[in-house]
C-alpha cells in the first residue's frame, strides 16, 4: 500500500488511514488527517526531510517517518 | 491579583462577583492582538504554576459599568492533551485544578482555517461552555470567509467578525460577551456515541473527582461526559517521571480508565463523528480555499533548496550580530553608568565596609543584572517578530534534520545559536518549544556554547601565554568556537542516550506552517518587554543575592594575615603616587588571599593541581562564578596589578608570563594556558545561568545536574589535556 511518504511532491492524493502511536495518530486525525481528506507535500526540506504537507488549506511540517505511516490512494506504486 | 491556581479560591463568578472569560483558540489566529485589543493597558503576564508557560491576564470593561477579568489560554488545536502544558487550556477553559470556571469561553476562529478551529469549538461546547466566536483574519479570507450570521446559526452562539488591529468588532464582542453571560451554560453534542462508548462514558462519569463535577463547576451535567471522554482518550499508565509532561488526573481515575483497556477505535469514533459533522455543514458556509499564493510565493524563495538556505544564514547573521555588537555599547553604557553611581555614592559616603558593600556589593550586582537586558530585550525583540511573522516555525522546519541527529528539537537552533552571546537569554528562549523534554535538554546545552563573557579570559590566556604568531592566536580562538559547538552537540546526543529524563521519545513532529503575515509592532513589543520584565523580577533578585554573597565572600574577613607590614603607614609615607597605588595593590591582594574566597582558592589547590593550576587561579575560578570576565579582573588583585586590570592589560600579561614555581620554573606554561581555556570553555562557571535555569525548570535539581555534569567534563577534559601533553614532552 503506498504511504505519503512515496507520494511525489506537489501530487494530491487520498488520505486512507493513519497508523502509529495512539498520541501520533489521534494528534493527525484532530488536525483534520481523516480518511478521504485531500493531502500533498508541497516541498521537502533542503536536507531531504522533513516535508512540507498541505492538508485542509494549511499546512505543516512533518517528517518523512510520520509521513511514512499515512496510508493513502492514487500514489502511483 | 492574587494568583487563581491555588484550589482555594472561589470557582465561579457567583462568589467573586467579576465574570471571568478566558480567550481560546487555534495556535496563529491572532488571539494575543486579541487580547490586547480587549483589555489594553490592563494586560500582564505571569507564569502558570510549575511550568513556564506565559499566562495573559487582564480586565474588560462591560457595558453597564461591570469588569470582567480576561485569561488568555494557550493557543491549541485540540482539548485532548498530549502534554502538561496542552493540559492547561482544558484546565481554563473548564475551570479544573483550582483555575477559575470561565464565564464565557471566547473562541477565536481564522477565518482561513474555519473548520480546524470549529473542531476545537466543537470540543469546547461538548464541555458545557457558554461561547461566543471572534472571527478573525476576516481580511486575509477575503471571499473565502463565512458569513457571521451564517456560521453563528450553525454553531448555536454568536459569532463576530473582528479585526483587532483596527479594533473593528471589539465594542460588538464585549457586547456579545455581556449577553452571553446572561445565557444557561447548556452541553451540545454534535454526535451520538455508540453503545460501547457509551457504556465506557457512563462508568467514568461516576469515578470523576467531585471538583470535576457540573455540580461543583454550575454547568450542565452533561459536560461530565466530555470529561469522561477525555479522560478515557488521554489518561495513560503513570510513568512515574515529573519530566513526562505526564497529565494531572487522580490515581482513582487513572485506574478506572487504564482497566477498560481503550484502544484507538475509541479516538477514531470521536474524532471522525466530529469531522464528519464538520465535513458536512462547513462546506456550505466556505465555498472556496482561502488564497495563500502570497505565502506560497515566499516559501518558494524562503525554503529553497539553495536559496532558502543562504536567507536563512543572512536572517541568523543579522540576529547574531546583533546580539553580539548591536547590544555592545548598550551592555557599555550600562556598565559605565553603574561605575558612575558607584564612584558616586563612594565620594559621598567615604571609605568604609558599608560603602563597600553599597558600591561593591549592592550597586555592581544591580549593574551585574541590567547587563543582560540588552541582550535579552534584542533576542526577545527578534524572537517575538520571527515567530508573529511565521518564519520561526520555518526554522525549525528547515534545522529539524541536523539538530534531530543531535535528539534536540528544531526548534533548539536559535537558542544554541544565541549561546554565542550569552547563555541568560538563550535559555529564556527556549520556551519556544513546547515540550518540557526539548526544553530541559536544550537547556543543558546551550551554556557550552562560547559565550561574550568567555572572550575576556580567552584573550588574556591566548596573549599571555599561547606563544606563537597573530593568525595561530586567532586560529586557537576559533578552534575554542569549534570545540565548544562540537562538545554542545555531543553532549546533547549523549544526554539524550543516557539521562532518563531526556531520553528521546518518537513523539511527532508536527508544526503548522502559518502564513506569512507582518507582525504587529505593538504586540511585538509588548511580548519583549513582559518577558523581560519577567527575567528582571524572578531571575534577576536571585541573581543579585548570589553576586552579593559571592562579594562578600571575596571581602571578608578584612583583617590582613599576621606579620603583615601596615599598610595604613607605609601608604601615607610613600613619596610618590605611583608608589601609593603600588602598595595599595599589594594590600588588596594580601587581603583577596586572606578572605574566604582566597581560602577556597587554596583549599580546592589540591582538587585543580593535576589541571596545572595553582591556588591563584583558584581564587581567580572563584571569582569567576560572579561573570566568568570577572576572572581576569580578580587575577590582577591576585597580582596586584588592580582590579580594574581587563584582558588587554600588559602589567597583568607580564606577571602571568613571569610567575614562577618555588623551583624558578615558569607557573604558566603554553599547556597551562590551554588547559584553563578548556576548563573556562566547559565549566558552568556562571551562577546567573544556574539561576536561570532553576527559574525555568522550577526547581534545583536541573541546575544542580548542569553544574555537576559540566563541572566534571571540565576537569575530565582538562585533566586529559594537560597531563596528555606532559607526558607528551609539552611543558
Amino acid at each position: 500500500m503506498a504511504t505519503l511518504a512515496e507520494t511525489p511532491t506537489g501530487r494530491a492524493v487520498t488520505v486512507r488511514g493513519v497508523d502509529g502511536s495512539r498520541a501520533f495518530r489521534r494528534r493527525l486525525l484532530e488536525m483534520g488527517l481523516v480518511p478521504g481528506v485531500a493531502v500533498r507535500i508541497v516541498t521537502v526540506a533542503p536536507l531531504g526531510d522533513p516535508l512540507q504537507i498541505e492538508v485542509r488549506g494549511g499546512q505543516w511540517s512533518m517528517r518523512r517517518a510520520e509521513a511514512a505511516q499515512i496510508a493513502v490512494d492514487g500514489a502511483p506504486r | 491579583m492574587t494568583d487563581c491556581h491555588d484550589g482555594a479560591e472561589p470557582a465561579s463568578a457567583r462568589e467573586t462577583g467579576h465574570p471571568t472569560v478566558v480567550l481560546a483558540g487555534n495556535p496563529n489566529v491572532g488571539k494575543t492582538t486579541l487580547f490586547n485589543a480587549l483589555t489594553g493597558s490592563s494586560a500582564k503576564v505571569s507564569n502558570y504554576p510549575g511550568i513556564t508557560v506565559d499566562r495573559l491576564s487582564g480586565t474588560l470593561d462591560l457595558p453597564g459599568g461591570r469588569v470582567a477579568e480576561v485569561f488568555d489560554v494557550p493557543g491549541t488545536y485540540s482539548l485532548n492533551a498530549r502534554s502538561a502544558e496542552e493540559q492547561i487550556a482544558l484546565d481554563a477553559i473548564v475551570g479544573l485544578r483550582g483555575a477559575r470556571v470561565p464565564d464565557v469561553v471566547v473562541a477565536c476562529i481564522d477565518a482561513t482555517q474555519v473548520a480546524r478551529a470549529a473542531y476545537l469549538l466543537l470540543q469546547i461546547q461538548e464541555l458545557g461552555a457558554r461561547c461566543v466566536v471572534a472571527l478573525t483574519m476576516i481580511d486575509e479570507a477575503k471571499l473565502a470567509a463565512p458569513d457571521p450570521r451564517a456560521l453563528a446559526a450553525l454553531l448555536g452562539c454568536e459569532v463576530v467578525a473582528v479585526t483587532a488591529r483596527t479594533k473593528r468588532g471589539i465594542a460588538e464582542l464585549t457586547a456579545a460577551i455581556d449577553r452571553t453571560l446572561r445565557t444557561e451554560p447548556k452541553a451540545v453534542w454534535r454526535w451520538t456515541p455508540s453503545p460501547a462508548l457509551r457504556e465506557h462514558l457512563d462508568a467514568i462519569r461516576e469515578v470523576l473527582p467531585g471538583s470535576w463535577r457540573a455540580e461543583a463547576r454550575h454547568g450542565d451535567p452533561r459536560g461530565d461526559d466530555a470529561l469522561a471522554l477525555w479522560s478515557l482518550l488521554c489518561l495513560e499508565p503513570r510513568t512515574g517521571s515529573s519530566d513526562d509532561d505526564e497529565l494531572d488526573a487522580p490515581d482513582e481515575l487513572r485506574a478506572a480508565v487504564t482497566a477498560r483497556a481503550i484502544d484507538r477505535t475509541l479516538d477514531d469514533e470521536a474524532v471522525l463523528a466530529r469531522w464528519a459533522w464538520l465535513d458536512r455543514e462547513i462546506p456550505k458556509l466556505v465555498r472556496r480555499a482561502p488564497d495563500r499564493s502570497r505565502t506560497e510565493r515566499i516559501d518558494r524563495f524562503l525554503l529553497h533548496r539553495a536559496v532558502g538556505f543562504v536567507a536563512f544564514l543572512g536572517v541568523m547573521a543579522v540576529v547574531f550580530m546583533a546580539l553580539f555588537w548591536g547590544a555592545d555599547p548598550l551592555i557599555g553604557w550600562i556598565e559605565a553608568a553603574f561605575e558612575a553611581i558607584a564612584g558616586a555614592v563612594r565620594d559621598r559616603l567615604g571609605d568604609g565596609i558599608f560603602t563597600d558593600f553599597i558600591c561593591d556589593g549592592l550597586i555592581a550586582g544591580v549593574g551585574g543584572v541590567l547587563v543582560f537586558l540588552p541582550q535579552i530585550l534584542l533576542l526577545f525583540l527578534f524572537l517575538g517578530f520571527l515567530e508573529d511573522c511565521g518564519y520561526l516555525a520555518r526554522i525549525a522546519y528547515l534545522m529539524d534534520r541536523i539538530m534531530r541527529s543531535m535528539n534536540l528539537h528544531g526548534r533548539a537552533f536559535v537558542p544554541m545559536m544565541s549561546g554565542f552571546a550569552c547563555a541568560i537569554p538563550a535559555i529564556l528562549a527556549t520556551r519556544t518549544m513546547e515540550r518540557r523534554r526539548d526544553r530541559i535538554l536544550t537547556m543543558m546545552v546551550v551554556p557550552l556554547m562560547t559565550c561574550s563573557a568567555r572572550l575576556p579570559v580567552y584573550t588574556l590566556v591566548i596573549a599571555a601565554l599561547i606563544p606563537g604568531s597573530a593568525l595561530t592566536q586567532a586560529l586557537l580562538m576559533v578552534g575554542m568556537y569549534l570545540f565548544s559547538v562540537t562538545m554542545a552537540l555531543a553532549a546533547a546526543w549523549v544526554m539524550s542516550k543516557t539521562v532518563k529524563p531526556l531520553k528521546a521519545k518518537r513523539l511527532p513532529f508536527l508544526i503548522e506552517l502559518p502564513p506569512y503575515r507582518w507582525p504587529r509592532g505593538r504586540d511585538v513589543v509588548r511580548a519583549m518587554w513582559s518577558k523581560s520584565s519577567m527575567f528582571l523580577r524572578e531571575a534577576g533578585t536571585v541573581i543579585l543575592a548570589c553576586s552579593i554573597a559571592l562579594w562578600a565572600l571575596l571581602y571578608f574577613p578584612r583583617e590582613l594575615p599576621a606579620g603583615s607590614p601596615d599598610y595604613a603607614a607605609l601608604i601615607e609615607r610613600a613619596p610618590t603616587d605611583e608608589a601609593k597605588q603600588a602598595l595599595d595593590a599589594e594590600r588588596s591582594a594580601l587581603q583577596l588571599a586572606n578572605s574566604y574566597g582566597g581560602h577556597l582558592g587554596h583549599a580546592i589547590e589540591p582538587v585543580i593541581a593535576p589541571l596545572g593550576f595553582d591556588w591563584k587561579i583558584g581564587v581567580g575560578i572563584v571569582g569567576a562564578f560572579a561573570a566568568r570576565e570577572v576572572f581576569v579582573s580578580t587575577l590582577g588583585i591576585v597580582y596586584s596589578v588592580g582590579g580594574d586590570a581587563d584582558e588587554g592589560s600588559e602589567p597583568l600579561r607580564d606577571k602571568l608570563r613571569g610567575a614562577t614555581k618555588p623551583d624558578g620554573t615558569r607557573l604558566y606554561t603554553p599547556l597551562v594556558g590551554l588547559s584553563l581555556m578548556i576548563f573556562f570553555a566547559l565549566a558552568c562557571q556562571c551562577m546567573s545561568t544556574l539561576a536561570v535555569v532553576r527559574r525555568e525548570t522550577g526547581g534545583l535539581r536541573w541546575p544542580l545536574f548542569l553544574f555537576g555534569y559540566m563541572t566534571a567534563l571540565a576537569w575530565i577534559v582538562s585533566f586529559l589535556v594537560y597531563q596528555g601533553g606532559r607526558l607528551l614532552g609539552f611543558a
